[in-house]
């Protein structure tokens, strides 16, 4: 990928790979999903080659979201580790949402509402997981009670809503934020972009003279 | 059976339009068990076999009466045999004939995702149709009486049809006309409840004080019922439920959840979309590369 002199490194090749199998998997069984949850949508089976097929790929697709999930879990876990920052940053959520940076307190490499997104799914992808492999008829139905599946379905459509919800509004964000997409795709950012909503991060990687994604460690002040 | 062009549906699973109902001058039917006829001699057992074409595995003895020892998708019926005690310290045999009660609310279809994978007709039977069948086991979590099969093999889930092709014809359900005793009847609702009510009159003026019909009200009533001597305590029957309702869960689920997730997703996209309309997007402004720019240069020239 050719990155343009002078930008910054948001996301590694590795990292950006692991990010779109995940969105995949998460159409594929948004789709899949919203079939079997509603009659509404029950077309949607068609995409997958009718109702049997849908039934029957769900769940791989949804053990493939899982190790990748995981995947993205260990690339990002430190970088969404709560602090201070998100707390003053939360507090001028309004700033943020009219688009008035100035004045917003600086964060690293993510904001508390990135934070929130990864958390989210760190909680729902394992837990749509778990329930999900309780109500996986062929090769599980034997392993729990008919009152333990039928606890397991709930809370898998309870988590599925709710993962959908997060999806949206992260969806959303990347298009309301631009050149965050960028930086998902081709995976750089410019420094103004950087400097507009991730301060302190760009902070550090200049006091490192690191490009990106993570400061350096050998050099320069230590991270906080 | 989706062929048969069949147009006295009264329900149809995982459907939001009124299903063809027009040939709907039908009575309700019901089987009657009468559990104190029984003999347990399996001949339902062995004409539901013969007319359904089934024949199970031969599987192994598990220690008592009961062969096969469970209900499977190659078999719909099933005699249960269970020792009871009773107050008077002499041991009861009791033998149930289990299978599809045919709620007149069945669960099975509530649950069940795929449109058209469970009917009901306008007599009460609740049929699988297998065409449209997904087998995800829905139908399993939706059923008060653990009574559908996911097949390992075709991945549909079976049950007991009450024969509702012969019924469709004219004809008594298979087991009913095998049964040497009378104890397996078939007929209108109405006039199957009047027949148990002789029935009960006669246990109870035996000594069997507490005999009765079991149609729990819990699922609307059954199309398979069943006279019991001892219809205070279903349970001993080999487990047959005292309360069968819908759990709460299922209800839950298919129920208050479906809408509140449609809200709440339309809710947070339609928000999203509004927000794009008012604030638009959030673009960096040159300012904010020139003051990256000094930022960058500043932290070169202190190194
Ligand atoms: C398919 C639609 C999706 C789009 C358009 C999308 C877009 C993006 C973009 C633009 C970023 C970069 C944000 C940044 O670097 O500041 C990102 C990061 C990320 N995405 Fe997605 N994404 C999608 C689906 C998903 C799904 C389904 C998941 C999880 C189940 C997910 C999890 C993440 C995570 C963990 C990050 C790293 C940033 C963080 O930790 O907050 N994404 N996504
Ligand atoms: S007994 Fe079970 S399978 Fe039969 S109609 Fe009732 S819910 Fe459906």
């Amino acid at each position: 990928m050719t990155q343009p002199k002078g930008t910054l490194t948001r996301n590694t090749t590795a990292a950006r790979i692991n990010h779109w199998i995940t969105g995949g998997c998460f159409i594929l069984l948004l789709f899949s999903g919203l079939a079997m949850f509603h009659p509404m949508l029950f077309f949607l089976a068609e995409l997958f080659g009718g109702g049997q097929w849908t039934r029957a790929i769900h769940p791989w697709i949804g053990t493939v979201l899982m190790l990748s999930y995981a995947g993205l879990i260990v690339q990002f876990w430190r970088d969404n580790l709560l602090n201070r920052d998100d707390i003053n940053w939360m507090k001028a959520i309004d700033s943020v949402l009219a688009n008035k940076e100035e004045g917003v307190p600086e964060v690293a490499r993510f904001n508390a509402g990135q934070k929130f997104v990864f958390w989210s799914m760190a909680f729902l992808v394992p837990v749509m997981f778990i329930t999900g492999l309780v109500i996986w008829d062929v090769y599980f139905s034997a392993y729990t009670t008919i009152e333990q599946q039928r606890i397991a379905v709930l809370i898998h459509s309870l988590a599925a809503i709710a993962a959908i919800i997060v999806w949206i509004i992260h969806v959303y964000a990347a298009i309301w934020v631009r050149g965050s997409m960028r930086a998902m795709t081709q995976g750089y950012v410019t420094p103004g972009w950087a400097w507009r909503h991730h301060r302190k991060w760009l902070r550090r990687l200049a006091a490192t003279g690191s490009t990106g994604p993570r400061p350096r460690a050998d050099r320069g002040p230590a991270p906080r | 059976m989706a062929d048969l062009q069949s147009q006295n549906y009264i329900r149809r699973s995982a459907s939001t339009l009124t299903p063809p109902s027009v040939r709907d001058h039908e009575q309700e039917v019901a089987k009657l068990i009468d559990v104190s006829r029984c003999i347990g001699c399996k001949a339902c057992q062995a004409a539901c076999m013969e007319w359904n074409n089934l024949r199970d595995e031969i599987g192994h003895f598990e220690g008592s009466y009961d062969n096969p020892a469970d209900l499977s998708p190659s078999t719909w019926t099933l005699m249960r045999f269970a020792e009871w005690e009773n107050d008077k310290g002499d041991l009861e045999w009791l033998i149930r004939k289990d299978g599809c009660m045919h709620c007149e609310d069945p669960g099975c279809l509530k649950a069940c995702p795929a449109p058209g994978a469970i009917v009901q007709y306008a007599n009460g039977i609740v049929d699988f149709i297998s065409e449209n069948c997904i087998g995800c086991g829905y139908c399993v979590k939706g059923c008060p009486f653990d009574i559908p099969r996911i097949s390992q093999v075709d991945h549909k889930s079976y049950k007991c049809t009450l024969c509702s092709d012969r019924v469709a014809v004219g004809l008594e359900p298979a087991c009913v006309k095998a049964c040497p005793t009378g104890a397996i009847m078939f007929g209108t609702k109405a006039d199957m409840k009047t027949w148990a009510e002789e029935r009960v009159v006669d246990l109870k003026s035996r000594g069997f004080s507490n005999a009765g019909l079991y149609d729990p009200s819990g699922v609307g009533g059954t199309h398979v019922m069943y006279v019991l001597h001892h219809a205070d305590k279903p349970s001993i029957y080999a487990g047959l439920p005292d309360n069968p309702r819908i759990s709460i869960l299922v209800d839950l689920w298919k129920g208050i959840v479906k809408p509140l997730a449609l809200a709440g997703i339309a809710f947070t996209a339609v928000t999203a979309f509004f927000h794009w309309i008012v604030a638009g997007p959030n673009e960096v402004q040159p300012e904010d590369e020139a003051n990256a720019q000094r930022l960058l240069r500043k932290t070169d020239d202190s190194r």
